[in-house]
């Protein structure tokens, strides 16, 4: 900072407090979680991971981030694609739609399917007929995963595609290129720092998502219990270092997707000011 | 390839962006197309080159109607204002986009884009920055680089839209310069907007005044400056006086005073509206034999190839005066000192009921 407007004691006093702040509310329970997923040594560590119901919650957690976040990524450029480069009567609208799902309570948007497709639920009585399990099955899981996910990648490329304008694709066009190449060659490769971004953010929030998956669940051991499930399972029955191992999986992923976030900013940067 | 459009309307929601216009671009022929902003003139160039529709009339490409014809068949080059340039692309893979997306049947071989981009970067003089990304280039570089993008694909009509309109003023010239010496040899048509006359005198054959929507004035660049069909065009043209005046056989009178206006002819005295460049004026120490008006000098800005005078009247208007270097040094003129103005010429002369 070349900037010395402020004395030094309040420069001093600020980045204390930020600093604090910053140590209790973060840095602390983040250490705290490895603690004691630690304490009683790597083997009782690996031990609880290798429990067949963990490894089950792994697996479901991941399966549905790999349904959820690719589905996401073509909503989301589509979606954004409409609403930077067009404009057309009900785009404000579905801008505030794509909003929604930050704005409900998971709880909420995990009730939305159960009234959907459960027992009681509007289609209920058809899917127990035809013998589809949606809700405390996989599609539910997947289908609230998909809710809660679902602004994670349109938001952060509308900024980009609103601040990059037609120009390059109107030239591409005139140079004779068909839509769907001026989409490839220009559109996608100016937003690929993007893509990237809203994928890592989506997949974080896909992976990490308790409330709505808890409504939808029905925690099943072994079957319908994700990551974060599994974790609260495992603290309620007192079996803090077993949860607190598996939650070291979820911690050490949201640190990875931090670090890519951090990587893929300054690539961005380098980006614009080129 | 000639160009026509046909009473054109295009309307952005309430407001009209182009109202009934008509204008015929001759094969080869450099046109400018010269309005203020809000004019028009884009939305013109944009429904040529298929980027916007317009709501009715046609547009004739040699003849043909082009309504049905997409933007990729039309055959026109485009450059932007902001150049366009693909930012994750090189200048190489810049120019080769046209070529490198033809149809399989109709793409040249690696070996032919790469003799084609090569020669028209020189063309452009641009050699050394071929495998430069857009954003090591200065501004003049980078348009450049987007007209040999915009001719790597031999368009049949290059529109330019305020191509150098971001560009600095050194910069502009070499480069308004240089699109002259290359219409003369290559002889495409071209449209090209600006909002700056002095580009759109210097460079275009013909000029098509645009104002609120609509073609003022159609016409060479000589045409237009000199014989003005009304005040906008005269205005937009170049600096502009104007006085409230009634005009008499060869005089006008403007408060008190009577001013000799060579060459003016009318039957009966009437209110105008008199515009003068500011060129027309004759300044003088004296009162000299007709009559003048008596004013004193304001500011002079002697540094140029002309100078530049400002004067207030004894009524309180002010004129904007040019004179030349040695009328400067012969008058020998310095702030708060008194002068007398008399009429060369005049540009421009409306009638009105009365006088405002």
């Amino acid at each position: 900072m070349n900037s010395r407007t402020e004395p030094a004691y309040i420069r001093y006093i600020l980045t204390t407090i930020a600093l604090v702040f910053f140590g209790l509310f973060i840095v602390l329970p983040l250490a705290c979680v490895f603690y004691h997923a630690f304490d009683k040594g790597w083997a009782v560590y690996l031990k609880s991971l290798q429990n067949p119901d963990a490894l089950a919650a792994m697996r479901l957690t991941v399966i549905t981030a790999l349904v959820a976040v690719p589905l996401n990524l073509v909503f989301g450029v589509a979606a954004s694609w409409a609403i930077a480069k067009f404009d057309f009567k009900g785009r404000d609208l579905l801008l505030s739609l794509i909003d929604l799902p930050l704005s409900v309570s998971p709880v909420i948007a995990g009730l939305i399917f159960i009234l959907i497709f459960g027992a009681q639920g509007f289609f209920g009585p058809w899917l127990i007929e035809h013998n589809i399990r949606i809700v405390f099955a996989l599609p539910g899981i997947i289908l609230a995963t998909i809710f809660v996910t679902f602004p994670m990648v349109a938001r952060e490329l509308i900024p980009i595609m609103k601040s990059q304008g037609n120009e390059e694709e109107e030239a591409a066009l005139t140079l004779g290129a068909s839509g769907w190449k001026t989409f490839w060659m220009i559109s996608v490769p100016n937003i690929r720092w993007g893509i990237l971004y809203g994928i890592i953010l989506c997949n974080a929030r896909a992976m990490g998502e308790f409330g709505a998956v808890s409504v939808v669940s029905g925690h099943i051991r072994g079957l319908t219990n994700t990551l974060p499930l599994h974790i609260e399972i495992l603290y309620n029955e007192y079996q803090s270092t077993a949860a607190f191992a598996a939650a070291s999986i979820l911690a050490l992923l949201a640190i990875v997707t931090l670090v890519v976030k951090t990587v893929i900013e300054a690539l961005i940067k380098r980006g614009h000011s080129a | 390839m000639s160009i026509e459009v046909k009473n054109i309307h295009k309307k952005f929601g309430a407001f009209k962006a182009l109202d009934n216009v008509s204008l015929k671009v001759d094969n080869g022929e450099l046109l400018a197309l010269l309005g203020p902003s809000g004019s028009g003139k884009t939305s013109l160039l944009r429904i040529v080159a298929g980027l916007d529709f317009h709501d009715e009339g046609q547009v004739l490409f040699s003849g043909q109607d082009a309504r049905d014809q997409k933007v990729k068949d039309r055959g026109v080059g485009f450059v932007f204002q902001h150049y366009a340039l693909f930012r994750h692309m090189t200048v190489f893979d810049n120019i080769a986009f046209g070529l490198r997306v033809l149809p399989k049947h109709l793409r040249p071989s690696q070996k032919d884009v790469q003799a084609k981009v090569m020669e028209l970067l020189k063309l452009i003089q641009l050699e050394w920055v071929v495998d430069r990304y857009p954003w090591q280039l200065s501004g003049g570089q980078r348009q450049r680089i987007a007209l040999a993008r915009a001719l790597a694909v031999k368009p049949r009509v290059l529109l330019l839209d305020e191509p150098f309109g971001s560009l600095d003023a050194q910069v502009r010239k070499e480069l308004r310069m240089w699109l002259r010496r290359f219409h003369d040899e290559a002889h495409i048509t071209t449209l090209f907007v600006t909002h700056d006359q002095e580009e759109a005198l210097e460079v275009a054959d013909r000029i098509v005044v645009m104002n609120q929507g609509r073609i003022e004035q159609v016409g060479t660049p000589e045409d237009v400056y000199h014989n003005p069909v009304n005040a906008f065009v005269l205005n937009f043209l170049g600096n502009v006086n104007f006085f409230h005046c009634r005009l008499a056989e060869g005089k006008a009178i403007i408060g008190d005073t009577e001013l000799e206006v060579p060459g003016l002819s009318v039957d009966q005295p009437k209110h105008a509206k008199l515009y003068v460049r500011p060129n027309q004026f004759k300044l003088s120490r004296g009162p000299g034999k007709g009559s003048s008006l008596k004013a004193t000098v304001e500011y002079v800005n002697p540094a140029g190839t002309i100078v530049k005078v400002n004067l207030k009247t004894e009524t309180g208007e002010r004129i904007h005066v040019e004179i030349t270097q040695e009328e400067y040094k012969h008058l020998k003129l310095v702030k708060a000192m008194p002068i007398f103005v008399s009429l060369k010429d005049v540009s421009y002369s409306e009638y009105v009921q009365s006088p405002a």
